[in-house]
């Protein structure tokens, strides 16, 4: 795949390296002289020094052959308009974007955004995981289709402990998929496995029940 | 006409005044208090400290009830995120945006809003003038 990266800082830097690593042909486009200077030291001439949003600097870049293009900036407005431009002027099939401010999230999506990642939401939820009262952590989102991949941590406190899976009321379309319990091998749930105290469950669920499943397990 | 304007540059302070002395009800949004100081003594508007790219300070600037947004900061790509946001999240009648790249201008304009350049508009004025032409 031809893949062009808008903004060459440290996230840009690093899922380039992941993705020739993959064998991709990638191309970083960045505003400042000597950052384009180390990363083509680093990685080799792949790094063309320009405006990411400009309309030019992408047609040098041949991003009318690009299979997708990443935005990666530290600035929402710029993430935003580089993917606009490579969609509208250059038909690029597929965009991402990172956004600083997870509010912008609705925004790209209504501007025809492929994909957006919220990095401040990513961090506070890698944090949070590690957060031992932290109940419930998102691993994967499927958001065109609604649903999403979760983790429970049954806390102490949890009424569902001392109950059977099958006894338990999910909310409609939430499903307990595996159980980890310590020293013990990942086992998938079934309905007459008895819930313990510091089970690892991971679950599907509907994006929008979360709040439910977290209020099915912990029993209040 | 309830208008909100975001920057209060040259431009943001002059169609500000402007709007104001023609009897609109104008609401200015800069993010640093410095560009106030161009607005006239007896400028009976709002100048609010803000970002026109944030939704809380739309919000406080009354973006729900504007009847126009006007984005006029010096960086395009905010001028194109607000004036986005005003169009398509809070729905306001009537969106213009200065956007300086040509380019970018005729992309925006495609897209639905009214983006104006003044590299373009600058440029044939001067041009006209030279050659004598349309004047």
């Amino acid at each position: 795949m031809y893949i062009i990266v808008v903004g060459g800082g440290k996230v840009g830097y690093h899922l380039t390296r992941a993705l020739l690593a993959e064998e991709h042909e990638v191309l970083i486009i960045e505003r400042n002289k000597s950052r384009v200077d180390f990363i083509c030291g680093e990685l080799g001439s792949i790094c063309l020094l320009g405006d990411g949003c400009e309309t030019t600097t992408l047609a040098e870049a041949g991003t009318a052959r690009a299979d997708m293009l990443i935005a990666v900036t530290g600035d929402d407005e710029d993430n935003l308009v580089a993917c606009q431009v490579a969609k509208h002027k250059f038909k690029v099939p597929r965009t991402i974007a990172r956004s600083n401010d997870p509010k912008n999230e609705m925004l790209f999506a209504l501007m025809g955004i492929d994909v957006t990642v919220s990095s401040t939401d990513v961090i506070m939820e890698h944090i949070q995981q590690e957060v031992p009262t932290h109940m419930l952590t998102r691993l994967c989102s499927f958001r065109d289709r609604g649903f999403e991949l979760v983790e429970i941590k049954i806390t102490e406190d949890s009424k569902s402990i001392g109950r059977k899976v099958g006894d338990v009321l999910l909310p409609s379309g939430s499903q307990l998929l595996l159980f980890i319990r310590q020293d013990q091998k990942p086992y998938m749930a079934s309905p007459d496995i008895t819930i313990e105290a510091a089970d690892q469950i991971i679950a599907l669920t509907p994006i929008d029940a979360e709040e439910q499943l977290k209020a099915a397990l912990k029993g209040d | 006409m309830k208008v909100i304007i975001m920057g209060c540059g040259r431009t943001g302070a002059q169609l500000a005044s402007m709007l104001d002395a023609d009897g609109h009800q104008v609401t200015i949004l800069d993010i640093d208090d410095y560009g106030f100081r161009r607005l006239p003594a007896d400028f009976s508007g709002t100048a609010i400290v803000g970002d026109g790219t944030d939704n809380e300070s739309l919000k406080k600037a009354g973006i729900q009830e504007a009847d126009a947004f006007i984005a006029l900061t010096q960086g395009d790509n905010r001028n194109i995120m607000a004036a986005q946001m005003a169009r398509h999240i809070y729905k306001v009648p009537k969106v213009l945006l200065r956007v300086y790249d040509p380019l970018r201008r005729e992309l925006y304009n495609d897209l639905g809003l009214s983006a104006f350049s003044p590299t373009i508009i600058f440029s044939q004025l001067l041009r006209d003038n030279l050659l004598d032409r349309g004047l």
